[in-house]
């Protein structure tokens, strides 16, 4: 796949609207206030986050054999279990579980996976309806977008704009934007859609290796509206949202909303473990790259994510660039150490898009180490991924330099003296990036070396 | 190969040594459990009543609710208008206006209620209801999620849920609407 | 004790005022400190580009420079940070590596400091110091609250330190990032200056330089009056630039 634009250049052109870098920076950042005083609220919050990250230590490391407890399991309780290679068979299995079965209509609930698997797409072209069920995720469909976030999809958008949208799409007041008439008639819509749907699909936040079901957590209870009235529950899950017992959830829900918005928990945490008598349940098993990432030791434990978004939200490039600027399925940080294990060079800059300030990892609740793996994909990338023949010139160029301490002093000397006596116009040109908005620091009249010369002069 | 068989291979090949599982913690909970549980709930959007007898709850409906609207009661002890037995598809539920339910667990730290299948009688009532009460004895009320796991078995029911709130969303700039899809109200009654 | 100092690269050349208040800071509360002549960088700057390789010298030479010492101080968390992680790596019988502010704190347990500055201060909480060394808990964690660098500002007299809208926001520096993300790095730096403007400060100051550097080249730019100046120039009792 050829290199999408780098996120530098479509941070920028972000940032070109400055009034809505703003607001969606404060708009975020209100989110990781209010997880603050959330996790605040929970004594043993750093415990939780230490098991939280062990439970899933163990399962990585244990991973074949619970995913046959799981499919065994679940397979005695009457869920069809199918298992994908890639994003290609996943779709395919959804579009023969639709066939065979003579679905015409179909409710989908908020999953990422479907997002990564291009779902909604693959069945478009097929000629489905795939309506999207969670309410941003609804609106984003309308703009032909994907989510900027993956538990807040449409948060890039201001409520004017989805007052707009859904004038066009659902007829509402022109010029209408308050969020509680929107919502209401994003209802009325979805209410039809749901009683009319012959099969839901969904996302799965968590599947029990112990019982063989799975869990699912949602704030607008769209999903149970969706596999509770129709004939059909289609369940996708990545292989790594395994845990090993039922007990475990006590951890995971407890960090999960908290995490997410601040919430003590979602309002609905719905444990499916068989289908609804005479009606059929599948769960699809889909790998689609995880499998290598659990071979790549330094970057194994980004499979650990419970996608809170935390990460996103505290992140503040993310918040000021907005999720589109990363161009992949999961944006922010852990998209950033996701994805370039799915496709190297189309997500060579996203490891660059970090200053590794760290907050993601101290915020993460699964304790994922993110900022160390952005600084591990830059050296992976710097060997393997496109080459940057200038910027490692330069690298070389200082590393040198560097190491020679009389050629450091030299150069320091050299670009001192230049830098003093060079005109303005000369320093601050097109070509530093530094000075385009700053000053470079003053040159002053001795270095602390000279100084340290003169004024203590006890070294050889 | 299938599928099945290469995804397990390549696990068996990239996994890490064998680490140990954790042993489930205990964390103590020492809140008051109906005050913590009633301030959980207003942060979630609903409303907690505590309840002496079932006439509170009665009296609450005769106020809030007319006889007119279709009322599905599957508590023994307060009567609803609507004989759920009726529906043998859950599409018929759609005009319910309010659904009676017992809760068998409360988290006092979240205002979770768990509520297994059984006492759902149709998996959708409590999501297809305009609104939603659910009556839940105090003495049913735990600290957090460690303990409710502890007491009960999700493989039992083919499906149970933790509802903790009425249907809400955020997804138009953060503002809070209640009533996305499901109930536009949660109203738990404590009860001595 | 014998104390090794590091001045990273960038403070030897352009902030050697900070380099000489660490110098005289640390002789001052009696520490017999020595500055080896031939040290140049950690290797930061390469390594977080990607180009550990590249670094590959420069962390030669510092351990070269340094092994002789017990404890290695270093005004900058960042630098320390790298060279914690990538170069000493803590084995018996290396020097005993130190930020400025802890080997303050933790190894000398400074109590009282003779100085005084009377001005509106806010402190810039410098992520690798903050999160990598943990001079400080960061607002992610929620462990029990402790601030080194805090901890000594305050034993300067008079001094007014301001509370931050965000106490720990990153300022956008973030090495060659500064360059490679422009947009973003100067976003980030001038939503960082606001903050302490919106609290009046007169002085921005921090246990690292480059962060300050990259805030005083956006303040200079819109000629701000406000000045940034290294956390040891305060420790010092040096005045600000007029
Ligand atoms: S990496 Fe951590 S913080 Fe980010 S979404 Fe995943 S679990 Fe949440």
């Amino acid at each position: 796949m050829k290199a999408a634009p780098t996120h530098a250049a479509a941070a920028a052109e972000f940032l070109k609207d400055s009034e809505r870098s703003h607001w969606h920076d404060e708009t975020l950042w209100h989110v990781r206030s209010k997880r603050d005083v959330s996790a605040q609220k929970i004594p043993e919050w750093e415990q939780l986050r230490t098991l939280a990250s062990q439970i899933k230590d163990h399962v990585l490391s244990n991973l074949d054999n619970l995913l046959l407890q799981f499919e065994k399991k679940a397979q005695a309780n009457g869920i069809e279990v199918l298992w994908a290679k890639d994003a290609q068979e996943h779709n395919e299995h959804v579009l023969r579980i639709l066939e065979e079965n003579q679905v015409k209509q179909l409710v989908k609930s908020k999953s990422i996976l479907t997002e990564e698997c291009g779902l909604n797409h693959f069945l478009e072209d097929k000629g489905y309806d795939v309506v999207d069920t969670d309410l941003g995720e609804r609106i984003i469909q309308f703009n032909k977008q994907v989510p900027s976030h993956i538990v807040m999809p449409a948060i890039h958008l201001k409520k004017k704009e989805i007052g707009d949208i859904f004038h066009e799409h659902l007829g509402t007041d022109a010029g209408a934007d308050d969020p509680k008439y929107l919502t209401e008639a994003a209802r009325q819509h979805l209410r039809q859609k749901f009683i009319q749907a012959h099969a839901a699909i969904t996302g799965v936040n968590f599947g029990i290796a112990e019982t063989g079901g799975f869990v699912v957590c949602t704030n607008e209870g769209n999903a149970d509206m969706g596999t509770h009235l129709a004939d059909i529950h289609i369940a996708c899950m990545g292989i790594e949202k395994l845990i090993p017992r039922a007990a475990d959830l006590g951890v995971y829900l407890r960090l999960l909303a908290r995490s997410a918005t601040g919430q003590s928990i979602t309002n609905y945490t719905s444990h499916f473990h068989r289908p609804r008598k005479g009606k059929k349940m599948y769960l699809i098993l889909v790998d689609n790259g995880r499998t290598k990432q659990l071979g790549r030791e330094d970057f194994r434990n980004s499979l650990k994510c419970i996608r809170c978004g935390a990460c996103m939200n505290t992140c503040p490039i993310y918040r000021r660039s907005s999720g589109f600027s990363y161009n992949s399925t999961v944006p922010g940080p852990i998209g950033s150490i996701l994805s370039p294990g799915m496709d190297l060079n189309k997500h060579s800059t996203l490891p660059f898009a970090s200053t590794l300030c760290g907050s993601c990892s101290d915020v993460c609740p699964v304790k994922i180490n993110i900022h160390e793996q952005l600084y591990k994909w830059r050296q992976v990338i710097t060997k393997e991924g496109p080459p940057q023949v200038s910027k490692r010139w330069a690298m070389r160029f200082g590393g040198q330099v560097m190491s020679k301490p009389r050629l450091f002093e030299l150069m320091g000397k050299m670009a001192r003296k230049s830098l003093s006596i060079s005109p303005r116009g000369f320093v601050y040109n097109s070509f530093n990036a530094w000075g385009k908005h700053r000053e470079l620091p003053e040159v002053p009249k001795e270095t602390f070396k000279d100084w340290y010369r003169k004024n203590r002069n006890h070294d050889k | 190969m299938t599928s099945k068989e290469s995804i397990l291979a390549a696990i068996q090949a990239n996994k890490p040594d064998l680490l140990p599982l954790p042993e489930q913690p205990e964390f103590p909970y020492d809140n008051n459990l109906t005050e913590q549980f009633r301030q959980s709930l207003a942060l979630n959007g609903g409303e907690a009543r505590e309840a002496k007898s079932f006439n509170d709850v009665t009296d609450y409906l005769e106020t809030h609710f007319r006889n007119s609207q279709m009322i599905v009661s599957l508590s023994e002890k307060v009567s609803g208008n609507f004989d759920v037995n009726m529906a043998d598809d859950p599409r018929e539920l759609e005009h319910v206006e309010l659904a009676i339910l017992e809760g068998e667990w409360g988290v006092a730290e979240n205002a979770a209620i768990w509520l297994p299948e059984e006492k759902l009688h149709h998996r959708a009532l409590p999501f297809i209801a305009q609104h939603l009460i659910v009556l839940l004895k105090k003495d049913r009320l735990l600290g957090n999620m460690h303990e409710v796991y502890t007491r009960i078995n999700v493989e039992g029911p083919g499906y149970g849920v933790f509802i903790a709130g009425p249907s809400k969303t955020a997804d138009i700039e953060q503002s809070l609407v209640i009533g996305a899809h499901g109930p536009r109200s949660m109203t738990v009654f404590l009860m001595d | 004790m014998k104390v090794g100092l590091f001045i990273p690269c960038y403070v030897e050349q352009f902030y050697p005022k900070a380099a000489i208040a660490t110098l005289e800071l640390l002789e001052k509360a009696g520490v017999e400190v020595a500055y080896p002549l031939k040290q140049t960088c950690c290797g930061q700057p390469m390594a977080n580009s990607g180009y550990e390789v590249f670094g590959q010298g420069a962390s030669d030479l510092f351990r070269e420079n340094f092994a002789e010492f017990d404890y290695v101080v270093c005004p900058s968390g960042s630098c320390t940070l790298h060279a914690k992680e990538h170069i000493l790596s803590n084995k018996e019988g290396e020097p005993k590596l130190y930020e400025l502010c802890e080997f303050m704190t933790d190894v000398l347990q400074v109590k009282e400091l003779k100085s005084r500055f009377p001005y509106k201060v806010g402190l810039h909480a410098s992520c690798h110091g903050l999160r990598g060394l943990g001079l400080a808990r960061p607002s992610e964690l929620m462990v029990p609250d402790f601030n080194k660098p805090l901890h000594l500002l305050e034993m300067v007299e008079d001094i007014d330190l301001v509370h931050l809208a965000r106490k720990d926001e990153c300022c956008g520096f973030g090495g060659t990032f500064a360059v490679f993300e422009e947009a973003i790095s100067v976003q980030m730096g001038k939503d960082r200056i606001q903050d302490h403007q919106e609290q009046g400060v007169a002085v921005i100051t921090g246990a690292d330089m480059s962060c300050l550097m990259h805030l005083e080249g956006l303040l200079r730019r819109d000629k701000s009056p406000i000045k940034v100046m290294h956390i040891a120039e305060i420790l010092n009792g040096q005045e600000p630039d007029k």
